[in-house]
């Protein structure tokens, strides 16, 4: 009947697995260096900078990532820049990415107590020393397990970029699709390989959570 | 002349005045006690000493040091004053020795060495030498309290600022807190405190503030202001019947 073997149908599929795990890195490390630049102008003293942040990460929160990619893709087209598809998928999920990890990072510097701000204060320090010192110290702590939990959104949000035509893990499998004609265990494949990538994420996430807590000194 | 001069200080929290014109002068090595109902502004009188409030109106100096809102200003009035509060505020993820450490090393940039050296001085003075590097989660809250206590001393101030540093202690560790209080006014620092500890009030300090509806009601000597309390609230704070 068909003339592929599940190895030949695994084998493109994990092939092809590698641009997923690529982009997730790509769109990680980006959108952590862009985020951690929103972060340090939203809890900054510019009036302007917060404005800036506040309604970067409201465009991005507000409309979805397919959304983003589309306009990253068409959208330049119409300048006349002819953007690849890896392109705009990266650009995309960095800025993506970046708007929430700089939302999840704010919550964390904000739930430091009131009392480590006024102690600090009382003793002379300044406010780059306060951040410095006292309170990015503990903030980073608190930041470590949801940083690594969103991280398994952003391995899933590389999906959204077959749309627009990069060949990752998904858009393997709707080409694996096309030539084998057998959807469920060609999908199958891909959902266990996106488990793979993800479980270890989440549940490192757990762990980390669980550690942290413990490790947490607070009073 | 005067070590802290408070002048005509108002307050004000939206329509709520909550210092109304406040003027107490404090002498070097005075031991002064701030009680009055809550809500009657004694602790917001004590955080506008160490700029944690802006004030509305009047002035705050200590020792030549003025109370002005800009960050340099506000670092020279803060290296003269020291304050101690009701949570302890223990910076949680560094040792006991390393919160003695961090602001000596980052505010006056004293050598890491040096600044060694006065933590542990600090420490063995309210009894913690011991607990050099021992995190706050793994201390009392009355240990925490005297870290903090070293924390503030190893700054070198002229004067502390106490706001009800037993309030949120388990009543046995309250007496050994005010043992180290007690020691510090006998050694001359000159302290303002609000607190509910009246007895320690009457025992340690040179003068007792009674305010009530962010007005200064009373002020004198323990003994005259214990005894003879003359306006009826203070006599019902006091809870003295008749």
């Amino acid at each position: 009947m068909s003339d592929f073997t599940t190895w030949d149908i695994l084998r493109n599929l994990l092939l092809a697995a590698r641009w997923t795990v690529l982009l997730s890195l790509v769109s990680f490390v980006g959108g952590g260096l862009v985020g951690a630049a929103l972060l340090f102008l939203c809890i900054g003293r510019s009036r302007a900078g917060q404005a800036f942040v506040k309604a970067y990460v409201e465009l991005f929160q507000g409309t979805p990532l397919l959304m983003q990619l589309f306009l990253a893709f068409f959208g330049l087209g119409l300048f006349g820049i002819d953007v690849p598809a890896w392109l705009a998928a990266g650009v995309a999920l960095i800025l993506w990415t970046a708007a929430f990890l700089s939302e999840i990072w704010r919550g964390c510097v904000e739930s430091i107590a009131k009392g480590q701000w006024e102690a600090s204060s009382s003793l002379g320090m300044g406010y780059i020393q306060q951040m410095r010192h006292v309170i990015l110290p503990q903030a980073l702590r608190i930041a470590v397990p949801p940083t690594v939990g969103f991280s398994v959104q952003v391995v899933k949000g590389t999906a959204l970029t077959s749309i627009i035509g990069f060949v990752e893990l998904s858009k393997a499998g709707t080409m694996v699709t096309n030539a084998t004609f057998e959807p469920f265990t060609v999908y199958g494949f891909v959902a266990l390989i996106y488990f793979c990538l993800c479980w270890p994420l989440s549940r490192s996430s757990q762990i980390l959570e669980r550690k942290l807590n413990v490790a947490h000194r607070n009073h | 002349m005067s070590l802290i001069e408070i002048t005509e200080v108002k307050k004000r929290f939206g329509d709520n005045e909550v210092l109304k014109g406040i003027n107490i002068d404090v002498d070097p090595g005075e031991v002064i006690a701030i009680i009055g109902k809550s809500g009657s502004g004694k602790s917001t009188l004590l955080r506008c000493v160490n700029g944690l409030e802006t004030i509305d109106e009047g002035s705050i100096s200590v020792a030549g040091a003025q109370l002005l809102p800009d960050e340099l200003h506000l670092k020279a009035l803060r290296l003269k004053v020291g304050m101690i509060f009701q949570q302890f505020n223990l910076f949680p993820h560094l040792t006991a020795g390393r919160n003695v450490m961090l602001s000596q090393m980052v505010v006056k940039k004293t050598p890491k060495a040096e600044a060694e050296a006065m933590a542990k001085r600090m420490l063995e003075r309210v009894g913690l030498g011991h607990k050099f590097d021992a995190y706050p989660d793994e201390l009392s809250g009355g240990q925490q309290q005297r870290v903090a206590i070293a924390r503030a001393l190893a700054m070198q101030p002229i004067a502390l600022l106490c706001d009800e540093i037993t309030s949120a202690l388990d009543p046995e560790l309250v007496s050994e807190v005010l043992a180290v209080v007690k020691e510090l006014a006998s050694e001359g620092m000159t302290l303002i405190m609000v607190t509910h500890e009246m007895r320690f009030a009457r025992d340690v300090c040179s003068r007792v503030v009674f305010m009530h509806q962010g007005r200064v009601h009373e002020i004198g000597p323990p003994e005259e202001v214990f005894a003879h309390p003359r306006t009826p609230e203070l006599r019902q704070f006091l809870g003295v019947t008749h």
